[in-house]
Formats: structure tokens, C-alpha cells, sequence
């Protein structure tokens, strides 16, 4: 036990003299990074981080979810649901995301019952449900493009070993398919979270309505900018490296390059 | 289909080979693979408006009747809307020059021989890329000026011009990428062959790779056409009075809830109306190319 508190100790004077050089920084230059020394402005940043890295990972297994089931539906046997399927799949990808989140937000959202005056889902809700609705019906594109790029002859050969059908979907077909479809996966998981930026249009706490609330304070916009973008870059460049990372480990021998 | 894969076809399927892919390639808007829409495009139009229709005639029925009606006061702000939406559509067809100018610049640096420039570019695309949309937008509208002051002329430097080169951004790097992309699809061989001919460098790039590259990137751009046409929508968020700001102004003016989901499924209707026969073009040409 004896390290910590001097371990501790450590921490907190790297982070008072990362503080003091922004400060300086501020003094000699007029560079303004407040998020550096001042916590209040600190906490709000991290809070609008992790709003946006949250609102993402709800959307993210939502609509992988709903995208798998889209898909599963586009191959029905009933027209009526391919056709559902289809204009779901149309409608999302060809209006705007942010028509979409404000017909939500706006339209529908006063239309929901209210549970003790507060309304049922508030601008997080519906951008959750918003943008889970426009990514699956990216990921049903994607995940339909993966299943029919997996070979008959296998799905054959594995019926002919005896494998029923549920097995066949889920030991044969899915994790070919699931690797075929990682680059598109990957793209997808980068343009949701940059689609997340939009929530600021309904005041989502997140990373660009709470960067907002500290330039209009501290009027320091050009340097919360860079901040912000920074941020997404970072944010996307780890996913890309992440995903990779993981493309790498399922990639089964003989397929690809 | 890979010649790897046409081999296999060829000696009856001895190879369970992996089928590639047929996502297309900016996998986002528009853009899906042939064979998906096994209904007709005209028939989804057609549902969409038919729920549309239906919709308002409820919402008609249901009316007071000393109010007026949901269809007439469409109607009435129907001009309104199509100022707005024809706003979009001018902001979409100038920022799609401007990044398509810029970008082909960029893409023809990613190819240059010259590694300084072939990083620099390589490290704006993936900036540019990565970078969400709205993001970019803020970034413009704060750092530009209203105004240029050159000399004693002033130069006004209006929001919208502005939304405009924010937009024009994203865009920029999606077509260097698409260029990019398209010079790499060519073969190898015909850079040699060009050289054996004693093409020098600049001749190849213009008179042999770039053309037939034309056909290739037609498809992907009109594709990023279709989303940036989506994206001008953003401009509202930054005070340009598009047509979602003018939508804003209008529910505020008429104070009606009952006319809140008529009308943005109206707008919605019109951006789909406008971006759905591009993506369906485009899926059309994508499949017309493929074939060769």
C-alpha cells in the first residue's frame, strides 16, 4: 500500500503542470485551452466525450441488431415484408439524417404519453432511436451483401454433413459472412459516430453541443475547434486501427489477400 | 467476379471460393448492390406517397373544422418550401464543383512522384475524411470573415457561401479518394505499355489513365452528389434559411402539433424524391460498368 499515495502524488503534479503550462500557454500566447486547467470546463469536455462514445455504443448494438433482423426479413418468403423491407431500407439511406432526427424529435416526440410530466424519451432517447433506424438500414445492406457473398457450395456441403438449417446459418453462413463484411462494418461504425454530431440539433449533451457551451463562454472558438476535431480524429483513427486489429485476428487462412 | 473466380466457375466449382463482396464502395448513401431492389423502384415511390396521402387524410379527418385544413396549409407553404428546397439544391451543386475541383487536384497529388506531396495530401484526405461534416461546417462559419477587404473594395462573404465551402470540404477529399481509387483499378500494364510507347509521365496520366478513369469515378461521385445533397440540410444548424430552418419558421407560425408530422414527412418526401432516382441512376450505371 505504501506506493499509492506517492504514485497519486505523481499524477497530480503531472496533471498541475500540464495546468500551468496551458496556463502559460494562455499568458504568453492567447491560446485559450481551458479545458487543460480549468475543471469545470475539463469535466464538461469529458462529460460531452462520453455522451457521444455512449450515444455510439447504443447505436452501434441496436442497430446491429435491427440491421441482422432487416436482413434476415429481406429474404422472406413474403413479398409484402421484402417489400417492407426495401422502402425501410430506401426510405433511411435517401433523406437526410437530419430531416430523419427531427421528424423524430419534433414530430413524433410530443405524441409519446408523459410519465410523471416528464416525456417518455427525452433528446438522447430519440436520437438513440433516430440514428439506430438510419444505421440499420445501412447494416441490413451490409450484412444481406455478406450472407450472399458466402457460397452455395457450402452452405450445401454442410447440409449434406447433416447440419439443420439454424446450424448451418449460424456455424457456416455467419462467421464467413461477418468477415467478409468487416471493411463495410468498420466504415459503417466511422460514419456513426460522426452521424452522432448531429444529436447536437436536439441539445444531446455530447461532444460538439458541450465544445458549443465552452467557446460561447470562454470565447475561445478557434481553439476549441481544433479540440473537436482533433477529438474525431482520434476517435475514428482508433476505431480504424481497432477494427483492423480485429479483421487481422478473425481472418481465416486461404480467404483474401 | 476475380479471374480467380471465374477459373474455379470454369473447372465446376472445385474450390469453395469466397464471393467478393458487392457492397459498393464508399458502402454509404444510395449505392447498393444489383439484385437488391427485386421490387421496382417506382413501386417504393409510389407506397411512400400512398402512406403520405393516407396520413394526411387522416390527419384531415380528424381536423377541427373551423381550422384550416393540414392539405391547405401544405399547399400554402408549398412555394415556401420549394424556395428552400431549391436553396439546398443550389448549395449541393456549388459545393459539388468546388470539392469536385479541389479534389481532383488532391487525388492527382496522392499520385505524384514527389513523396512530400504525396504524404501532405495523403494526411488532408484522411483529415478531411474523418472529420464529421458538422464539425467542418462550424469550423467554417466561426474562422471565416463576413467580409474580404481588398483594398477599398469590400467583399461581402454571405453565410450561405460559407456553409457551402464547409460542405465543399468533406467533399473534396471523398473525390480525391474516388480519383485515387479509380487511377489504382487501372492496370499496371498499361503504364508500362504507355512508357514502352515513350509516353512521358504527364501524357500517360492524361491521354491514357485519366479517361478511361472518367467512367469509373462517374458512379461513386454521383453517389457523393446524392449525399452531399442530404448533408446541405446541415446548414439550417448554422442559421442558413434553408429548408429545414424554413420549417422551423413555419410550425412556429402556424403553432399546430397536429401539423408537425405531415410536414416533415413532406420534406422528407422531397429530399427522397430528389435523391432516390440519383441513387437509383447510379446503381443503374454501376451495374452497365460492371458487366465489361
Amino acid at each position: 500500500m505504501a506506493p499509492r499515495p506517492r504514485a497519486e502524488a505523481r499524477r497530480s503534479r503531472t496533471v498541475d503542470d500540464v495546468a500551468a503550462w496551458f496556463q502559460w500557454l494562455h499568458r504568453s500566447s492567447g491560446i485559450k485551452l481551458t479545458i487543460f486547467y480549468d475543471s469545470y470546463d475539463r469535466a464538461r469536455y469529458l462529460k460531452g466525450l462520453a455522451t457521444t462514445l455512449e450515444l455510439s455504443a447504443y447505436c452501434l448494438v441496436l442497430s446491429l441488431a435491427l440491421g441482422a433482423l432487416l436482413a434476415g426479413l429481406h429474404g422472406s418468403s413474403v413479398r409484402l415484408v421484402r417489400g417492407f423491407v426495401t422502402a425501410f431500407v430506401q426510405l433511411f439511406r435517401n433523406t437526410p439524417p437530419l430531416v430523419q432526427l427531427y421528424f423524430f424529435y419534433f414530430a413524433l416526440g410530443p405524441l409519446l404519453p408523459r410519465v410523471d410530466g416528464m416525456p417518455l424519451l427525452g433528446s438522447f432517447g430519440w436520437a438513440v432511436v433516430s440514428l439506430t433506424l438510419l444505421e440499420a438500414a445501412f447494416a441490413a445492406e451490409i450484412f444481406r451483401a455478406g450472407v450472399e457473398a458466402v457460397p452455395k457450395a457450402m452452405v450445401e456441403a454442410a447440409e449434406s454433413l447433416g447440419y439443420a438449417r439454424w446450424q448451418v446459418y449460424r456455424q457456416v453462413v455467419l462467421p464467413l459472412a461477418l468477415r467478409v463484411t468487416m471493411p463495410a462494418m468498420t466504415n459503417n461504425l466511422v460514419n456513426l459516430v460522426k452521424t452522432t454530431t448531429l444529436a447536437y440539433a436536439i441539445a444531446v449533451p455530447e461532444l460538439v453541443y458541450m465544445s458549443a457551451q465552452i467557446w460561447s463562454e470562454q470565447v475561445n472558438v478557434p481553439e476549441m475547434m481544433v479540440v473537436l476535431l482533433i477529438s474525431y480524429v482520434v476517435i475514428v483513427g482508433i476505431i480504424n486501427q481497432a477494427m483492423q486489429w480485429i479483421e487481422v485476428r478473425l481472418a481465416v487462412p486461404g480467404f483474401g489477400q | 467476379m476475380t479471374a480467380d473466380a471465374k477459373a474455379c466457375a470454369t473447372r465446376g466449382d472445385r474450390l469453395a471460393v469466397l464471393l467478393p463482396v458487392r457492397t459498393s464502395q464508399p458502402a454509404r448513401l444510395g449505392n447498393i448492390a444489383p439484385g437488391v431492389t427485386t421490387t421496382r423502384p417506382w413501386r417504393i415511390g409510389v407506397a411512400l406517397v400512398a402512406t403520405f396521402v393516407g396520413s394526411l387524410a387522416l390527419a384531415q379527418v380528424r381536423g377541427v373544422p373551423t381550422q384550416p385544413g393540414i392539405v391547405e396549409l401544405l399547399v400554402k407553404w408549398t412555394p415556401l418550401l420549394a424556395k428552400g428546397f431549391l436553396f439546398n439544391v443550389l448549395i449541393s451543386i456549388v459545393a459539388m464543383a468546388l470539392g469536385t475541383a479541389a479534389g481532383a487536384l488532391l487525388g492527382l497529388a496522392r499520385l505524384s512522384l514527389f513523396a512530400p506531396v504525396r504524404g501532405g495530401s495523403w494526411l488532408v484526405v484522411q483529415f478531411f475524411r474523418n472529420a464529421p461534416w458538422l464539425v467542418l461546417l462550424f469550423f467554417v462559419m466561426f474562422l471565416l470573415p463576413f467580409e474580404f477587404r481588398i483594398g477599398d473594395t469590400t467583399i461581402p462573404f454571405p453565410d450561405w457561401l460559407k456553409a457551402t465551402l464547409g460542405l465543399a470540404l468533406p467533399i473534396m477529399a471523398n473525390v480525391a479518394e474516388i480519383v485515387r481509387g479509380a487511377t489504382q483499378s487501372i492496370p499496371a500494364a498499361q503504364w508500362d505499355a504507355a512508357r514502352s510507347l515513350a509516353f512521358s509521365r504527364q501524357q500517360t496520366l492524361w491521354m491514357i489513365i485519366l479517361p478511361q478513369c472518367i467512367k469509373r469515378m462517374l458512379p461513386p461521385w454521383m453517389n457523393w452528389y446524392a449525399i452531399l445533397t442530404m448533408a446541405t440540410t446541415l446548414a439550417s444548424i448554422v442559421g442558413v434559411s434553408e429548408v429545414m430552418t424554413l420549417t422551423g419558421r413555419i410550425t412556429n407560425a402556424e403553432g399546430r402539433t397536429d401539423l408537425l408530422i405531415p410536414i416533415y414527412s413532406y420534406v422528407l418526401l422531397w429530399f427522397f424524391a430528389y435523391c432516390y432516382p440519383i441513387a437509383a441512376w447510379t446503381r443503374r450505371l454501376e451495374a452497365r460498368y460492371a458487366e465489361r
